[in-house]
């Protein structure tokens, strides 16, 4: 079958020859992938940045697809159905499972602790090869998969596998109370999604900080909020202090992760020399602008060893930290109602439309922003079937 | 909280999900009775070892199911298995694993010559979509490619001089 293929960083190919997935387990279903995402946090795998990224892994963890084959033990399943996969792999079974805590299952990685199975995240994410294929595994079928109701476009649905509940969750995990002032760094998709959610919580103003014009000028239209090139500020966490009456924001959302760029020394050490996991600019900006007694959500992605941040600051703030990874079937019910009440408009974000084949392109788009790129969604040729 | 709503009528579904007696932010955690028993669930099934699945020695034993894809394999599975010998919270487990991607990424182009594929390094690195949208940028990495290269080999020729 045809399958994204790591090669090495920034190096990526379609290949041909991938064989097809097995049902390796009793609680296995085998989905025909009809779209599937590359998600920002697929970046960091993509530069080399994941720790145990092995080559030959086929990447994606936002897809949806048709059921096509299922393990003697799936129940809530049948050939033919049409699933929306959300990126956790969870048992359903285990304490973390039974909170609802979906994305910190504990029995769906073996290679780490701190994180549950997410579908083609390296092996330090479980070792499960991803969606950006014609065919995936997908292990606990009868817990995650969701059939996508009638009614969806399969272009909202795919969104519903990652990008919109990480947003909302970001939102969510802020306690946002009515007319809060929330400040999300980033204008990706995740932090796209996030503005819009912190509306839903009430938010009295939205700001969001980012450096590339294009997608500001995105999600000022799209989440109806205010935005902001920190190239053009001196410094923005000053900027935040002001234009809050010199007090802070009530909530600040880091929807960037170990990317960040607008800080030299984090770039270097970061980014470039990996003395740490990542570059934390933007968790150092949301800590330095939330106010006293203010709550940083993170749901941008980190590397698993250490990053400096003014953790001083935290305590002598008295700040609350709220983080994890989006527990997507928890938040499943209540997003689909409020996409079919035109609530939110997950579709509205795609940008690029890709087929499978040219994959190394669509990575390349991506990650270069090249083209205003803001979302890219794979085509596989099994779509067609 | 009606009032406020007023102000935000042109957003919809302001303020839908607002839950003012939330403190300090949820969602909290939710406790069940199961709580603080340790690894007391009904584990699923254990799936079928077939090929070798390195686990974290956090854990005592594999997770009930996993990914069976690229087992570790040759000079880069050995450093794998070296960083399994170390807990999550080392740098030595972490480091060893990044050392072994990139070991992998050399061993993945031998694989490739091995069985006769040249890997075609422009289009993996997505230079079309380069060429089409970002020709001057292309242009520019090219020049400074070239400049370095020319400046090792002039650097090169004088100190053969030299000697």
């Amino acid at each position: 079958m045809l399958a994204m293929n790591y090669r090495g960083p920034y190096r990526v190919r379609a290949d041909r020859n991938k064989p097809m997935p097995q049902i390796e387990h009793s609680g296995d279903a085998i989905v025909r992938v009809t779209r599937s995402c590359i998600c920002g946090s697929d970046l960091h795998l993509y530069h080399g940045m994941v720790p145990d990224t092995r080559i030959g892994t086929t990447f994606g963890h936002e897809f949806i697809g048709v059921v096509e084959e299922i393990g003697d033990a799936v129940r809530n399943l049948k050939v033919g159905d049409n699933v929306l996969v959300p990126f956790n792999i969870a048992c359903g079974k285990c304490i973390f499972c039974e909170q609802q805590l979906y994305g910190n299952c504990h029995e769906s990685n073996p290679q780490a602790t701190a994180v549950g199975g997410i579908f083609g995240y390296s092996h330090t994410a479980g070792g499960f090869d991803g969606g950006q294929a014609e065919y995936v595994r997908v292990p606990y079928a009868d817990v995650g998969p969701t059939i996508i109701p009638e009614d969806m476009d399969h272009d909202d649905a795919v969104l519903l596998t990652d990008v919109v509940p990480t947003g909302y969750q970001a939102a969510e995990m802020g306690g946002i109370k009515p007319g809060d002032t929330v400040v999300v760094f980033g204008a990706g998709p995740v932090g796209i999604m996030a503005a819009k959610s912190a509306w839903l919580f009430g938010a009295g103003r939205v700001i969001v900080i980012d450096h590339l014009e294009y997608r500001l000028e995105f999600v000022k239209n799209y989440a109806q909020c205010e935005a902001y090139n920190f190239r053009s500020l001196e410094d923005p966490v000053l900027f935040i202090k002001k234009t809050t009456d010199w007090i802070g924001a009530d909530v600040c959302i880091d929807a960037v992760g170990c990317e960040a760029a607008g800080d030299a020394l984090q770039t270097i050490t970061g980014r470039k020399l990996m003395l740490q996991a990542g570059s934390a600019t933007a968790l150092h900006w949301a800590i330095n602008s939330v106010k006293k007694g203010g709550i940083v959500s993170i749901v941008g992605v980190y590397g698993p060893t250490g990053n400096l941040i003014p953790i001083g600051n935290v305590v002598n703030k008295g700040i609350t930290i709220r983080a994890n990874q989006a527990s997507v079937k928890r938040l499943l019910p209540r997003l689909i109602e409020h996409v079919q009440a035109g609530r939110i408009d997950p579709k509205a974000i795609i940008t690029h439309r890709i087929p499978l084949e040219e994959v190394a392109d669509a990575y390349h788009i991506f990650s270069a922003k090249l083209d205003n790129c803001i979302k890219p969604i794979l085509i596989p040729p099994s779509a067609k079937k | 909280m009606k009032k406020k709503a007023n102000n935000y009528e042109h957003i919809h579904g302001w303020g839908i999900d607002a839950d003012p007696l939330d403190v300090p932010s949820y969602p909290m955690k939710h406790r069940t009775e199961n709580d603080n028993k340790g690894m007391i669930w009904e584990r699923p099934a254990q799936q079928a070892q077939l090929v070798e699945i390195l686990h974290s020695n956090e854990r005592p034993t594999a997770s009930a199911v996993f990914g069976s894809a690229n087992p570790p394999a040759g000079l880069s599975g050995k450093l794998r298995r070296f960083a399994f010998k170390f807990s999550e919270s080392t740098w030595t487990h972490w480091l060893a694993l990044l050392v072994a991607d990139r070991v992998n990424m050399i061993e993945g182009i031998g694989q490739d010559l091995k069985s006769g594929h040249i890997p075609d390094l422009f289009t993996e690195h997505g230079g079309r979509s380069e060429l089409k949208y970002n020709k001057a940028g292309l242009i520019k990495k090219v020049a400074a490619g070239f400049a370095v290269a020319t400046l090792v080999i002039v650097f090169n020729k004088i100190r053969s001089r030299k000697n």
